[in-house]
């Protein structure tokens, strides 16, 4: 029964495991993606500008209100004519084809960041005034008020909630295999359909994603520690 | 933009609502049986009982949708014994693999918030009401269960939501819902902006209506908004 999963040419051990690779590339790629468009989000959110307030709020209305297949669909279908429009107006006129794994970062980044940025903004909301009012009265601004001050206790805060994001992107990610991406989803419904053992390779792609699941709640559990070190020596008092 | 396109293929897409609200309140009527007897289970304090649950939800909320979809629709009809059980009228076909699959996740995502929702009651409601001759039964339905759905409706709504959008899944394995009849524009006119915005439109009103039910759920059981 294990005969499939054999590495080498005659068994799908290898694939599976390169598309369980795949797997997490496409993830933190398009989760790096989602936390650049959560920060820019985040603060159009709380900036004081109505129209980007709006524009915001309409960029998460729509990401957390439609289904996650209809935007890969959209991306999948209308991404390359998109690029090649903006290209035109650059003066590119030749053929320009996005490939599945930039497709699907962008799409699953773009409903990551949604997620992202309600998280962030929640995080920011958090940090007490005084200390940007305490950072900006010692003469700080910029990067040594925002990078020093200010983004190690947003870190610390958004942490969780990045950590389900994560789990959230990692899951959306099965949905770009319809776009033809070799991930786990992908790689299994191959196999399966080659093998006629749906079944075993099914199963093995569950194995995969709680091995992943598992694998990163470690990594951001450890994250957690260290970014709030301080703050668990306080309660221990 | 292609405005006659849009117009036309909204009369199109608007017919595959039915199929989509059906699969949602099925589901979701039979997940919410599901969600309150893997929640009992899981607070029950007999391991026997807890540790299923537990690791029945987390496999649901470990793996996508679309793997469980395939796991229930390809996956089980593998085996000669299930293809001659009395269940493969139901197995073999998409639509009630849809439902299935549906049921199971929303059970395990909603039992988290019923959890959540019983272990908030106070547990001098739970001694008052033994003191005043209840019996467990009539404890449990009488006094924790209105103030669980008190609790647990705000997020529930939210898992509503996410239901009505998990639900264009069921579009991959052939059923002709809002988003299948969506695909099936789009890979015929090229048009994937305006199919996208039409069909995006569909949802968001859909789900926009939810959240106003849910609204004014909420203020008919007088919960306040956190916020």
């Amino acid at each position: 029964m294990f005969d499939v999963f054999a590495l080498g040419p005659t068994g799908w051990g290898d694939e599976m495991l390169m598309g369980a690779v795949m797997t997490v590339l496409v993830s933190s790629s398009s989760l790096l993606l989602g936390i650049t468009l959560g920060i820019v989000f985040a603060a159009c959110k709380l900036s004081n500008f109505f129209i980007l307030r709006a524009i915001a709020a309409v960029y998460t209305t729509i990401i957390r209100g439609i289904p996650e297949l209809l935007v890969i669909y959209l991306l999948f279908f209308g991404g390359s004519s998109a690029v090649m429009y903006l290209a035109k107006i650059f003066g590119y006129m030749g053929y320009i084809e996005l490939n599945a794994f930039t497709i699907g970062t962008i799409a699953v980044g773009a409903i990551s960041g949604a997620y992202s940025t309600e998280v962030i903004r929640g995080a920011v909301n958090s940090v007490p005034k005084g200390q940007f009012e305490v950072g900006k009265t010692l003469g700080l601004s910029g990067y040594s008020l925002y990078g020093k001050i200010i983004f190690p206790q947003v870190a610390r805060i958004a942490l969780p909630g990045i950590g389900n994001v994560w789990q959230i992107t990692l899951k959306d990610t099965a949905l770009i295999s319809v776009t033809g991406l070799v991930e786990i989803m992908r790689q299994s419904r191959i196999a399966a359909g080659s093998t006629h053992e749906p079944f075993i390779f099914y199963t093995a792609a569950i194995i995969l994603y709680l091995l992943i699941t598992r694998l990163s709640n470690i990594f951001f559990d450890s994250a957690e520690k260290k970014y709030s070190k301080g703050y668990v020596a306080k309660e221990a008092l | 933009m292609r405005f006659e396109l849009m117009y036309e293929s909204f009369f199109k897409i608007v017919e595959g609502i039915p199929l989509t609200l059906q699969v949602v309140s099925i589901s979701t009527i039979l997940g919410i049986f599901l969600a309150v007897a893997v929640a009992l289970m899981r607070i029950s304090g007999n391991r026997l009982m807890s540790l299923p649950a537990y690791y029945f939800v987390y496999l649901i909320r470990g793996t996508p949708l679309l793997l469980q979809l395939y796991f229930v629709y390809y996956g089980l009809s593998q085996f000669e014994v299930i293809r001659e059980s009395i269940l493969w009228p139901i197995l073999k076909e998409p639509y009630w693999c849809g439902i299935i699959t549906l049921t199971i996740s929303t059970g395990a995502y909603s039992s988290e918030i019923i959890r959540g929702g019983i272990l908030s009651v106070s547990k001098n409601y739970i001694e008052a009401s033994g003191a005043l001759g209840l019996s467990q039964i009539k404890t449990f339905i009488l006094i924790t269960l209105p103030i669980t759905v008190r609790q647990a409706l705000p997020a529930y709504g939210n898992e509503l939501i996410l239901m009505v959008k998990a639900s264009s899944l069921i579009s991959i394995v052939t059923l002709m819902e809002i988003t299948g009849i969506a695909r099936t524009i789009i890979s015929k006119t090229y048009a994937p902006v305006e199919i996208f915005l039409v069909a995006g439109s569909i949802y968001l009103v859909i789900n926009f209506i939810i959240v106003i039910f849910v609204n004014l759920a909420e203020r008919r059981l007088g919960i306040e908004k956190a916020t």
